[in-house]
């Protein structure tokens, strides 16, 4: 008897039916198991591919913009009081280049939110960079290059010379640079609508990849900004980087409730983009609802089948004294355990797809388009769905199993 | 309660009782009724043959008394405990408690070796396998000669060694009755001779009781207590001086 108590553990008796009654009916098990695992394989790769696709292309419309960015509250025109409204022509009025009230203490404030990463004070405005001959519209940000630099990884995106925008120092784009002709150590003139100007020497030249900010950005320190675009002592917006991103746009509303200022989300800036991504995951959705659908199918077929072949032994089990909880036990476990299986089997071809993706999709320069992989939450995920699918598609065929008359099954 | 008939405490219930016994299948017009009336006792022990020709009703009354379908009407009792008013668990654990079978197709589950096949009412009614009950089982396999093959799957036996199995496994409950329908039905007389003479030495050694359906009447000559059975009825009902 030595031989039986090889085994500490002991499996209930509806998982050792279970297990054996799959090992028996091998054809049967592989090819269901094969049939979830590829339905599992197309869900994992094409969950896999999409947020990496997606997240990519959110940290690339984001690598040169805030989250949320803070901008004084819009200028108004009122009628005087007493004047008859009926007779007034009100004409918008445009907006004047303004400084956020008392932005030193909300930027403390802001700063010591627990969903806020970074706050960074702009002094932003039009102006023109000049050289020799060539003349360009630019924006000029006044920056606290420390700051900025966690809402917009500036430090990491510079193909030459480094972020120093001291006093009599400019960090400009690879296109603007290009236009002008300006490389390291050149000077360039920066003079703004209200005829201030300063010459200022090419410390840094950046690559956002994107051709508007760089033919169009130039940093200058947060003095030099708030001189030569007449806001001395203030800032014309506030750039916020969020821990989250997607809560950005409930913050927004938040910050704009409680301070007044106006608050533009990257996700209300960037709505068409939003809405693509949106309807993107939606429709991917779509699809892993029906191909689960379609494996639940095939599981549940697969055991229809089985129960029909196995009413024999359902009907001895019963008569042994096997309750009829203990047989739909044991079928539904066998649906649980299919796509369990099935769901580690899709999680690994999934692996060798996006593998295989990986080394086709490349970048012209030759590194990986996007890095994505198979995630241990994926593959989690995938598992107890797979499973919870099994056992599901199990129901109907286990009912049967329970229900079958001992007597008509074992005659039969 | 007033009237309640107290019997000694040292008295054991008979095995089996049938008192009234009718069963019918089909409703309306089509119902035709199986059985008539059945009365039948049987005491701790006993070692009775149920013989009738095809279509007289055996295979329905067996059923009955292995609690796998029910009366439509009358009582029936097994190990003394009435039947009538329990459920399809409570039924289902009497029967694992109490009744073995016997099949004549030996109705092993194939995907399982003879030792475990022995052992599934002792692990279906524990839930969980232990060392004890394939100890038992074990022990019973020795006792009906196959202690060689405890490891074979079920389907890799001969048909006499298959049914030897079955056997084992009818008393790993250590059941007060045994339901055997034609257990020899499908075996060579020699085989047939074996497992029949080890029915037999349960029987006297365990003192379980034993009902046998069959069609073979030198079989039926070797029990202790012949009930024949035609058209639904007990025709004949006695003691077998001969066995």
């Amino acid at each position: 008897m030595t031989k039986i108590a090889r085994f500490h553990w002991r499996p209930p008796f509806e998982w050792i039916a279970a297990l054996r009654f799959l090992r028996e009916g091998r054809t049967q098990s592989l090819l269901i198991i094969v049939g979830v695992g590829v339905g599992v394989a197309v869900i994992v790769f094409m969950s896999a591919l999409l947020s990496g696709l997606q997240a990519n292309l959110i940290k690339r419309t984001l690598s040169s913009q805030a989250h949320i960015v803070l901008l004084p509250p819009e200028e108004v025109a009122r009628p005087q009081s007493g004047a008859q409204a009926t007779s007034l022509n009100l004409q918008k009025q445009g907006q004047r280049l303004r400084s956020i009230d008392q932005w030193q203490p909300l930027r403390e404030r802001l700063a010591a939110w627990p969903e806020v990463a970074a706050v960074s004070p702009v002094a932003a405005g039009p102006a023109f960079a000049v050289r020799g001959d060539a003349t360009k519209a630019v924006t000029l940000l006044g920056i606290e290059p420390d700051l900025y630099n966690r809402v917009v990884s500036l430090a990491d995106r510079l193909i030459a010379g480094q972020l120093r925008v001291g006093a009599g120092e400019v960090v400009i784009g690879s296109e603007l640079a290009r236009d002008l002709g300006a490389e390291l150590g050149d000077k360039l003139r920066v003079t703004t609508a209200g005829g201030a100007g300063e010459t200022l020497t090419v410390t840094g030249i950046f690559d956002l990849g994107n051709k508007g900010v760089n033919a169009r950005n130039v940093y200058v320190g947060l003095r030099t900004g708030q001189t030569l675009l007449d806001l001395v002592g203030g800032v014309s917006s506030m750039d916020l980087a969020l821990r989250d991103l997607d809560e950005a746009e409930q913050l927004a509303a938040r910050i704009a409730a409680e301070t007044g200022l106006v608050a533009d989300s990257w996700i209300r800036t960037n709505a068409q983009f939003v809405t693509a991504l949106t309807s993107q995951r939606v429709s991917s959705n779509v699809i892993r609802f029906f191909i689960g659908l379609s494996v639940a199918f095939g599981i549940a077929s697969v055991l229809v089948v089985s129960v029909i072949q196995r009413s024999k032994e359902i009907g001895i089990l019963r008569a042994m004294g096997a309750t009829q909880a203990q047989m739909l036990r044991i079928f539904l476990l066998q649906g649980g355990i299919v796509g369990f299986l099935g769901s580690l089997l899709g999680s690994a071809l999934a692996g060798a797809f996006l593998l295989l993706w990986q080394t086709l999709a490349r970048n012209p320069d030759g590194t990986p388009m996007f890095v994505i992989g198979v995630e241990p939450g994926l593959v989690m995920i995938a598992a107890g769905g797979a499973s919870l699918v099994g056992i599901l598609a199990a129901m109907l065929p286990a009912r049967r199993a329970a229900r079958l008359d001992p007597v008509v099954a074992i005659r039969g | 309660m007033v009237d309640a008939v107290t019997e000694p405490v040292t008295a054991k219930p008979p095995v089996l009782q049938l008192a009234g016994v009718r069963k019918s299948y089909g409703s309306g017009e089509t119902e035709s009724e199986i059985l008539h009336g059945i009365d039948l006792t049987l005491q701790p022990g006993e070692f009775a043959a149920l013989i009738g020709p095809s279509g007289s009703g055996k295979s329905t009354l067996l059923n009955l008394i292995g609690l796998l379908d029910r009366p439509g009407s009358g009582r029936l009792s097994i190990a003394g405990e009435e039947t009538t008013g329990l459920d399809d668990n409570n039924l289902t654990r009497l029967r694992g408690r109490s009744i073995g079978f016997v099949f004549q197709h030996h109705h092993l589950i194939p995907a399982f070796t003879a030792l475990e096949n022995v052992a599934m009412p002792l692990l279906v009614a524990r839930g969980r396998p232990d060392d004890e009950m394939y100890e038992r089982a074990g022990g019973l396999l020795d006792q009906v000669g196959l202690g060689e093959r405890k490891q074979h799957l079920a389907n890799r036996l001969s048909g006499g060694q298959q049914q030897r199995v079955a056997i084992a496994r009818a008393l790993c409950m250590q059941p007060q009755l045994v339901l055997a329908d034609e257990p020899t039905g499908n075996l060579d007389t020699h085989s047939a001779d074996d497992v029949f003479a080890l029915l037999r030495q349960i029987n006297r050694q365990a003192g379980t009781s034993f009902l046998i359906v069959t069609h073979d009447p030198r079989l039926a000559a070797r029990c202790d207590r012949i009930i024949e059975l035609v058209d639904g009825a007990i025709v004949s009902d006695h003691a077998n001086a001969a066995s």
